[in-house]
């Protein structure tokens, strides 16, 4: 596996000496653990790559080890960082978990980008974005939701193509735990995360409900993983002043309703083999537009999905779900869900 | 549903008294038993093979931590036999099989190798993938990692 490095400061490239601040490695050609093919082919690439580690250094096995895993392409185990849910954090595809994105060790860097689409029957969402996570511990993300609505805006006279579209920056923290690797305490993995978000709508949102365009979400997760039972389990409470996730802007009309209120959300996975994962999600809104611009087309229900995740590699991850989005503008919406999620 | 899961959170460790090795150094303080013993008969024993099955599982295991990049300098130059023979008897012991455990502990056996997370992951999924090639069922197949797991802080980056 190549990787490219940037040295920490000049003094050092010119030294000879390369100490990695930021390794951004390559995309591996072959992963020797995750690909059921001969040993015999990977053995003599692999003896020749630890070769070429071991020489001219004399490093112990447990130094080349620390510095090959700077280098590398993400130690943990397939499926362990969840995938990016359409916010853009590591998690389901609806809700956020405790679980840091990516594979990245406590020793390593990594990015994941995905890009999502959620079709139901009057909307449509595109969704894409990347996520940095940090030595396990920090994860970053940006990403961009177009939502398309279709019908809906042709009969607000916005024509057919109408898009609202919003940005989401978000961060997240796992304050203690290790999912994996706790096996013997019923202690969860817990992280703490916020979403700001900036909604670029000035004609319905800004404009004809006169909404708030940004806000920000703060929540937090606990994620269990029992594994002799192959089974995941994740429970989020956010705190939000968003409407349909900020698509419809923040806060209630007319300047009311601006206070945060807690949502619920949980998620449960099944471990079907090393790189499948079945589950279901249920997500809870604050429903402050119920009664906005007369009956009830803006009333906001719970979300459901149920999904299958499979890690194709270490590099490529791919999901599909169905959604049940309850109510948004003038039906229950259901919906079909596919996201891929390529990582470094 | 939570009961059960609770219950099974606690069965999870069951050391059985007696066995655990002894510590030879007592500056080592293991932070985990060595050999927790995580079910009460021998069927997942016999899920894995007997002696016969966690042997030539070991076998082939250790094929492929010599050849990945990431496990292959522990055990390149080590006594690959004795610790496959040492790995089957832990094993046998943790999935309650009529075996004796005679090596170290854990944290002893481990102790200055400064082992990363990445290469503890990677013996984990070389030994996935040795357990998938004798077709073990996958839930047996966590139920002998979840009993390792928590071995973490006796391997990873004990210096």
């Amino acid at each position: 596996m190549r990787s490219i490095c940037l040295p920490r400061a000049a003094w050092a490239v010119l030294a000879g000496v390369s100490s990695c601040a930021f390794a951004l490695p390559a995309m591996a050609a072959d992963e020797a653990a995750s690909a059921d093919t001969a040993v015999e082919a990977a053995s003599a690439d692999a003896v020749a790559s630890s070769d070429s580690t071991g020489s001219g250094d004399m490093a112990s096995p447990g130094e080349a080890s620390h510095r090959m895993n700077a280098f590398s392409n993400g130690g943990r185990l397939l499926l362990t960082g969840g995938v990016s849910t359409i916010e853009g954090a590591g998690g389901g595809g609806l809700v956020p978990w405790a679980l840091i994105g990516g594979y990245g060790t406590r020793d390593e860097f990594g990015i994941q980008s995905y890009v999502t689409g959620v079709k139901s029957e009057d909307f449509a969402l595109l969704s894409f974005g990347a996520a940095i996570n940090v030595k396990n511990r920090l994860e970053v993300s940006v990403g961009r939701q177009n939502f398309h609505l279709r019908d809906v805006g042709k009969a607000l006279g916005l024509g057919n193509d109408f898009i609202i579209s919003q940005t989401i920056i978000g961060a997240k923290l796992r304050l203690v735990g290790d999912a994996v690797l706790d096996q013997n305490t019923l202690v969860p993995q817990i992280s703490v995360g916020v979403q700001h978000k900036i909604n670029d709508d000035k004609t319905v949102v800004g404009g004809a409900l006169g909404l708030k365009r940004t806000g920000t979400d703060f929540y937090i997760a606990a994620t269990k993983l029992f594994l002799d039972k192959n089974l995941l389990l994740n429970a989020t409470v956010r705190l939000t002043k968003a409407n349909q996730y900020g698509i419809l802007g923040f806060g209630g009309l007319g300047g009311k309703d601006q206070a945060y209120k807690p949502t619920f959300e949980a998620s449960a996975a099944y471990l079907v083999t090393r790189k499948l994962a079945v589950g279901a999600e249920v997500r809870t809104k604050s429903n402050r537009l119920e009664g906005a611009l007369g009956g009830d087309s803006f009333r906001e229900d719970a979300a459901y999905d149920i999904f299958a995740a499979y890690a194709l590699g270490r590099n490529l991850s791919v999901t599909a779900a169905y959604a049940d989005l309850g109510h948004i503008a003038l039906q229950n919406q259901h919906a079909a869900y596919l996201s891929l999620q390529v990582g470094f | 549903m939570m009961f059960s899961l609770l219950a099974a959170g606690m069965m999870a460790v069951h050391p059985v008294p007696g066995t655990e090795p002894q510590v030879s150094d007592p500056a080592v303080k293991p932070h985990y038993p060595t050999l927790p013993v995580i079910t009460q008969n021998e069927h997942l024993y016999e899920t894995f093979g007997g002696k016969e099955g966690l042997t030539a599982l070991m076998d082939d295991a250790m094929t492929r931590w010599l050849a990945n990049p990431r496990t292959h300098g522990f055990f390149a130059n080590a006594d690959q036999a004795r610790i496959k023979e040492l790995l089957v008897k832990q094993f046998c012991v943790i999935m309650h099989g009529p075996c004796t455990y005679d090596g170290r502990t854990m944290a002893e056996a481990h102790r200055g190798l400064n082992i990363s997370e990445g290469s503890f992951y990677a013996l984990v999924e070389e030994l996935q993938v040795a357990m998938n090639k004798r077709h073990i069922p996958f839930n047996a197949q966590n139920r002998l990692i979840a009993a390792l797991a928590p071995m973490h802080r006796d391997i990873i980056d004990n210096k």
